[in-house]
């Protein structure tokens, strides 16, 4: 599976950045290589609105299976994602990517 | 005659003196209350009912049809706001974010983006006597006020022309939607408060209007409360002050049961005197 | 790192004075951010000392090249804002109308008219009365609000806060339910409402909320001013339990209070004992839920 977490670095020791919209990264993991790749999403900060959208179009082109965030996506990105048929999790704020993925994988983060 | 009440800080008392001066005009002359504080509209809770009519706004934003769609993408292209996305065999288009400027619509290749009307708001009508109360009323959810105010002030200029005085209750602050309100008014008061947070908001909106190039004067809230800071400026700048309603405790217990003041208050009546009186002369003076 | 952002629906409850005194609480161990950026007042009472300032922009305003122009009025037939005029015979944008849009630059058959960043106000990070920093900002009068120039505050607040190893950002966050609110609230683990026992506090209490209801972010409220109707006060304090909302506390009103901004204090620095002790007491509750969340 692919896994999606939104970043504040590129790499799996990075935090994870709580928001989705404004998220500086995101992270994809894919289970199968073992490999992650990044897309830098700064120039999001250039962006007074829609922020939400603009994200979840970016993130549709990685195709992953599930996204790991922190708070969770504003209303607008919500909507664009359960387009996506796509499983969030949230509560993973305070913690690396990598401890993110373990607690993922332990069942201890919630189901958006 | 449009009379916009504002005030570049919150809570200084705009919608206390909006519903109360308009109130008191009304046990004599016509006169029209419109709460155009859409993100949070309170003079209602102040007034009594009979509600005549509701109308629900709406404003215009695309909507996706994917039978002629050729994906090629060109409305997320276009749209500056991000309102209008690609997912894969799929374009979505996020309401809140649109500003109907109509330009992924028209430019669509393939008319895949008809343009349909969303909810944005409600405006109501009262009617008790001679006095009108229309309070408009942003949806939650809807993210943008100024469409909304647009059309409440469209609204007021068909449904009751001049020479009806119409009072606005502005929302606060100085940013879009207090401009797009202040833009259709013909003077405006300030409501500020003797503090250091009023004057500084003050001084704000002051700039505000003056850009605008509109008429304006000052009506100092809670006098006695801090300091003569905004006194002091409003004389330095030659500012004129309208009235100055006092400091009581008592005015504050009225307001929090959502009770008028000025029929019990009669320094608050005097004080309301002045900016009435102000106000005919400015009526006259249009003529 | 904790962040927590302090609002309220409607203006006038206290919420920057607290906000304020909790800075001074919170002292150099924590970073303040001021995202009440259209009527920004935190400065007024901490201090700041303006180090570093960047211009800031947010959305596009459209200029047209007079040079390119063959006065064809594509522009001025699609805009829908009336914000394209002809002036002396001339085609010009007028700034207050204009919404960013770009239709008029994709359907100008010169290639007059270009969209350029607006700037719209000025971003500040300074150093503050107790030593701690505070990032805040001033919009242009007229200027577009937006989440953009909240998020910015944000931003850099955390950053400073993770370069300096600071545990607490302390938001004060915009009045009001649109998008600068819902920007000052993402991201963060603590929302505290401010009210006030009036039928407006709590009617915009109740608005705002179910926009914070959407996060999930757990809050808690205090209640400003609440001897001033003892009977809303409870209505509030029902509506408080009803939502699960942590009541935090009730604090008297109290002439001090303004009579600490007047001076350019907080009430924790002018009234230490009274109101000032029951602030301090608040805030006791708020950085102990907020350690607890996270064991």
């Amino acid at each position: 599976m692919k896994i999606a977490f939104t970043s504040k670095g590129t790499n799996p020791e990075s935090l994870i950045d709580p928001r989705f919209g404004r998220t500086d990264f995101i992270l994809l993991y894919d289970e199968e290589t073992d490999q992650y790749t990044s897309l830098d999403n700064r120039e999001v900060q250039q962006t007074a609105h829609g922020a939400g959208p603009q994200t979840a179009a970016k993130l549709f082109n990685l195709k992953p299976d599930v996204l790991i965030t922190g708070n969770g996506p504003g209303g607008n990105a919500a909507t664009a994602l359960k387009q996506m048929k796509i499983k969030i999790f949230t509560g993973a704020g305070q913690k690396t990517v990598k401890e993110a993925y373990e607690a993922y994988k332990a069942g201890e983060l919630s189901e958006y | 005659m449009r009379i916009a009440i504002a005030s570049g800080k919150g809570g200084t008392g705009k919608t206390t003196l909006a519903v109360n001066l308009a109130h008191y005009i009304s046990q004599n002359r016509p006169v029209l209350l419109c709460d155009l504080d859409v993100e949070e509209p309170d003079s209602g809770l102040f007034l009594p009912g009979n509600l005549k009519e509701k109308r629900e706004i709406f404003r215009n934003v695309p909507s996706w049809e994917s039978k002629n769609c050729n994906l090629c993408g060109f409305c997320q292209e276009v749209c500056n706001f991000h309102s209008i996305i690609k997912l894969g065999n799929q374009i979505m288009v996020f309401p809140e974010l649109c500003h109907s400027c109509y330009a992924c619509s028209e430019l669509c290749p393939c008319e895949s983006l008809p343009m349909v009307p969303v909810k944005i708001g409600d405006i109501s009508l009262h009617k008790d006597g001679l006095f009108t109360f229309v309070e408009s009323r942003l949806e939650i959810g809807q993210e943008q006020a100024v469409p909304l105010i647009s059309r409440s002030l469209t609204y007021l200029e068909e449904q009751f022309p001049d020479p009806l005085l119409k009072i606005l209750d502005s929302p606060p602050g100085t940013s879009c939607p207090v401009i797009e309100t202040v833009k259709g008014s013909d003077f405006v008061i300030l409501v500020t408060e003797p503090t250091p947070f009023g004057l500084h908001d003050l001084k704000l909106a002051v700039e505000a209007v003056k850009n605008l190039g509109k008429a304006f004067a000052v009506v100092i809230n809670r006098n006695g409360l801090g300091n003569t800071g905004v006194e002091d400026y409003c004389i330095k700048e030659k500012i004129r002050i309208l009235a100055k309603i006092e400091n009581r405790r008592e005015i504050a217990e009225l307001y929090s049961r959502g009770e008028l003041i000025y029929p019990k208050i009669p320094q608050v009546r005097r004080e309301l005197d002045k900016v009435i009186l102000f106000l005919q002369d400015l009526a006259k003076e249009r003529l | 790192m904790k962040e927590i952002v302090v609002i309220s629906g409607k203006g006038g409850t206290g919420k920057t004075s607290l906000a304020a005194s909790f800075s001074v609480l919170g002292g150099a161990e924590i970073v303040t951010a001021d995202c009440d950026v259209d009527a920004a007042d935190m400065h007024l009472l901490l201090e700041p000392d303006f180090s570093q300032t960047e211009d800031f922009h947010s959305g596009l305003l459209a200029y047209i090249d007079q040079d390119r122009c063959s006065s064809f009025g594509n522009c001025k037939g699609v805009c829908r804002f009336k914000a394209v005029a002809v002036i002396e015979g001339q085609h010009k944008i007028l700034p207050l109308e204009c919404e960013g849009c770009g239709y008029c630059a994709r359907v100008c058959p010169t290639g007059a008219i270009k969209m350029t960043e607006r700037a719209v106000g000025k971003w500040y990070s300074s150093r503050i009365k107790t030593g701690g920093t505070m990032i805040h900002a001033k919009l242009d009068v007229g200027g577009e609000n937006s989440g953009k120039l909240v998020a910015k505050v944000k931003t850099e607040a955390k950053k400073i806060a993770q370069r300096e190893g600071k545990g607490i950002v302390l938001v004060d966050g915009s009045p009001g339910i649109g998008c600068p609110v819902v920007s000052s609230l993402t991201g963060a683990d603590f929302v505290l409402f401010v009210t006030e026992p009036t039928v407006s506090g709590l009617h915009d209490l109740a608005r705002v909320h179910s926009l914070v209801k959407r996060f999930g972010i757990q809050s808690g409220c205090i209640i400003n001013k609440a001897d001033l109707n003892p009977e809303i006060a409870e209505q509030t304090m029902d509506f408080l339990k009803q939502e699960k909302i942590l009541p935090i506390a009730l604090l008297p009103y109290d002439e001090n209070f303004t009579k600490a901004m007047v001076m350019g204090k907080t009430i924790v620095e002018h009234a230490p004992e009274g109101l000032g002790k029951l602030v301090s007491e608040a805030w006791g509750n708020i950085t102990e839920i907020i350690e607890e969340k996270g064991e």
